[in-house]
This record gives structure tokens, sequence and C-alpha cells, in this order.
């Protein structure tokens, strides 16, 4: 994190943003990351963000960015619509997911793909495989990967999954120690809260003062202190 | 001297109907974010233009037919509102709504990268609350704040001026008067970092020295508006401002 005091820490504060189009100087051998392409007169931000630079690599962290599936991502998805054999899930990306009767949590009938997972039910999967078009197929065959029965799924903006639960998940545990609470964090920007009642409420109020403030780079630290808080 | 009814809009001084000197823009403000449900959003006060945009996605295309197998579709939509002008607005799309929608989506599709997104829809609202003379170009700057703040990568983003010519004298940032009683009207879209030039119209006729000299005008009156756009994002998103 050699230029971090040039362009400011990770969690933004005190940074002066780049915004589309900033110069971002030469490339000098590191590898581009989100966030930068290299033209004639060096490299140049295509979004809003903080720069990231070290060494090796250059990004720009968005404030804000729509999900965008890749390989082996955990998402939470919703059945959007059901074929003979295969479901169409809303993964919070620009298109559906395919979940193939073959990697889906049970075998069924050809035809008969609605008793086995029906419109409106949320499962927890990993992405198998995205093309080039963005399109992509899920899986339901890996651990801990089901139907969602119980609890309740939340959203938060996907570029906050970065910036809050990274070093190595504090953040996370801190919230399920404080809440008592099962937190299942998908990289799709959706969140399954399971535990009691009252703890699920808790939860929510929280991500819902989050919510509020996401857009906001400078709130991370009073973010994660939401997250973080013993209740009284 | 030109122009309908020979109304003088400029005086010996160089002082234009509303105070202005030949080079000056009118006042500007730009804030980002004000639509909570909106991906990315953008308002623009120029003058007495009150635009606001909206952008939402990437979201898959629809119909399937207007979708690009290599590319994103920017789907914009240019609408004055029926309270906007002194003369009731008819509501809805009409022959000039639909030509600045195009002009814009094309002035934008040069800064997005729109590659990234194949079939996909990126669809772009712009709303004009009041109008004054400039909405294409108050739209299209808004639009570009809007796309940045909705996370939309770009390349650059993308400021639009216009010049004109009253009583014979070149001038920035025309005025309601000065575009109704004017000789002539230069929009011009230019890429803020870079200066490209990604969107150009001309109503009425200019010399070549007239025409460099609106080109001037517009090129040099895209460094405030940048610096305006630069502090509505940062603002919006949490930057020192």
């Amino acid at each position: 994190m050699s230029d971090q005091s040039a362009h400011g820490g990770r969690d933004g504060r005190g940074s002066r943003l780049a915004t589309p189009g900033a110069m971002l100087g030469a490339r000098e051998g590191r590898r581009l990351g989100h966030g930068v392409v290299e033209t004639d007169s060096g490299l140049i931000a295509t979004k809003v963000g903080v720069i990231y630079s070290d060494d090796k690599t250059i990004s720009v962290l968005p404030t804000h960015t729509r999900y965008t599936p890749r390989p082996g991502d955990l998402v939470i998805g919703v059945v959007e619509a059901v074929q003979s054999n295969l479901w169409f899930l809303d993964i919070n990306a620009p298109f559906n997911a395919l979940l193939p009767m073959s990697l889906g949590p049970g075998k069924a009938e050809f035809g008969g793909a609605r008793n086995v997972l029906n419109v409106g039910q949320t499962v927890l999967c990993r992405i198998q495989e995205v093309d080039e078009t963005h399109s992509s197929v899920v899986t339901m065959k890996g651990l801990g990967l089901r139907r969602v029965d119980s609890g309740l799924v939340e959203s938060l903006p996907p570029h906050l999954m970065q910036t809050l639960f990274s070093d190595g998940g504090v953040a996370l545990k801190a919230l399920k120690a404080s809440t008592e609470c099962r937190v299942v964090l998908a990289e799709n920007g959706r969140m399954w809260i399971n535990g009691s009642s009252d703890s699920i409420t808790d939860v929510v109020a929280r991500i819902t003062r989050i919510r509020s403030m996401a857009r906001d780079i400078s709130n991370r630290d009073e973010m994660i202190a939401i997250l973080s808080t013993e209740v009284a | 001297m030109g122009g309908y009814g020979d109304v003088q809009m400029i005086d010996e001084n160089g002082i234009r109907v509303d105070g202005r000197t030949a080079g000056d823009i009118r006042p500007v403000e730009i804030r980002a974010g004000v639509i909570p449900v909106a991906d990315g959003s953008a308002e623009v006060i120029w003058g007495t233009n009150h635009v606001i945009a909206a952008v939402y996605g990437p979201m898959e295309a629809h119909p399937r037919k207007i979708q690009k197998q290599d590319r994103a579709v920017l789907d914009v939509r240019y609408n004055m509102a029926p309270f906007s002008t002194t003369d009731r607005m008819r509501p809805g799309f009409n022959r000039r709504s639909r030509e600045i929608s195009k002009v814009t989506a094309e002035a934008l599709e040069t800064v997005v990268l729109t590659e990234l997104y194949p079939r996909s829809k990126i669809r772009v609202e712009i709303e004009v609350l009041t109008a004054e003379a400039g909405t294409r170009c108050a739209g299209i700057t808004a639009a570009s704040v809007a796309l940045a703040d909705a996370g939309i990568p770009m390349t650059d983003m993308v400021i639009s001026v216009a010049s004109g010519k009253i009583n014979g004298i070149v001038v920035c940032d025309l005025n309601k008067e000065e575009d109704n009683y004017g000789e002539a009207d230069l929009p011009m879209g230019i890429c803020a970092n870079s200066g490209d030039l990604v969107f150009l119209q001309m109503d009425g006729d200019l010399s070549p020295e007239e025409f460099q000299q609106a080109w001037d005008y517009n090129m040099e009156s895209i460094g405030p508006v940048h610096e305006l756009m630069i502090e509505a994002l940062e603002k919006a998103n949490g930057g020192e401002s």
C-alpha cells in the first residue's frame, strides 16, 4: 500500500475520490484492477471511487456498482421462473441465472421442477460458470448450498460487501456475536439472517441504517460500529 | 443589427440583458444522488433551467430485438414537464424530444464502456422541470453525472454548453431571449478531461471566425462546470469536497 498516503486509505476517509476520466498516472508495471483502463495518455479511472494502489495493482474501489457474477461467488437467488427441467433465478445481476435440474436441490420427473423449487422461493447457491455475455449458471451442489426456508433475506449495496466485511470478516463476526444471529453473506449484496425474531429485528434495524448511509464511503467506520455494537 | 425586431440584447460595453459579458455562463449548481431509488441520479440547475436525470441498470434489454450481442444499449428518454415552459407543454414524446434523446444517447455512448455489458440496457431518464434555453445541454451534463453516480464505467464525463450569436456578436451560453431572438446557436458536448468533441449541432449561420469564437467559448466553459460535477459526486459519495 505504498501509495495510500497520496490517495487516502482504503476507507476513503479524507480522500479525494476519482471520477470517470481522471488521470491516474503511468502504469509502471502494475496490474490494472477494477475501474481502471489504460489509454495512450496513461491510466484513467472509469468509476467514482477511492484509488487503491500498491506496487502490483492499481484499482478504483467504486462507491456504487452493480453486482457482476463471477465463477465461485456465493449468491442468494430468488426463483423467478420455472421450466420443465430448469429454474431462472434473480441473483441481483443484469441477467437472471440458470439453475439446471442436474445442479438443483433434488430430482424430479421432466416437467415436475415446480415440485422441487417454485417461483418466489429463495436459495443459497454458487455461480458455476459465466459466459462472455454475463449469463450465468448456478449450482446447488456443494457444502451449505440449500433452499432458504427460514429467517429473512436482506439486501445491501454489493460494493459494501468488500468494504465492510473485508479485514478477515471482523465486522461479520462482531455482528453475529452481538446479535446471536446466524448470518450468511452472499457476494450479490444479499444476506440471510436467521435466529430469534428479536435478534432478526435487531440485525434488520442495523442493516437499514447502514443502507441509508451506504453511498458515503467516509461512513465506513461508523457502519462497522453499527454492526459491532452490543445491544444494551 | 440582426435578430427579430432588432431587439438589442447586448450593449456597447458588451454587457448582455442579464448582466453577463460575452464569455460568461449562467450560474450552475449540480447535485448528485438526489433520487434514492435510482441507481444513479443528478440535478442540474443551469440559470433558470432545472433538470433531473436518473439512471437505472445495467439490466436485461427488453424487448429482445433491441439487444446488441457485443454491447449495452443506452436507452435515453428526454422529456419536458408540462409545466416547464410558460405555455403548457403537451405531455409525452414529440419529435423534438425524440431527436434530443437520440443525440444525447449518441453523445454518451462514446464515453460509456458499453462493451462491458453485452445484451444489456442502461436506462437514462432526463426530466426538464424548468426550461429556459439550453435544456439539451443541461440534460446531457446531468445524465453524465447520473451515469457516474450509478457506477457505470465511463472513460470520461461529457459536459455540454451552447454558444451563439446575438446582434452580430458571439456570446456564450444563451439565455431564453438570446436563444429566441438570436441569429445562431452552437451546442457542443465535450469530454471533460480529454477535450474530445462528442456532440455538435448548429442552428443558424456562423462565419468561420464566429464559429471559432463560439468553439473557444464552449471549450473554455467546461472547466468550471467539470469542477462542479466532481464536487457534486464527491459530496454524494463521501469524498473530500
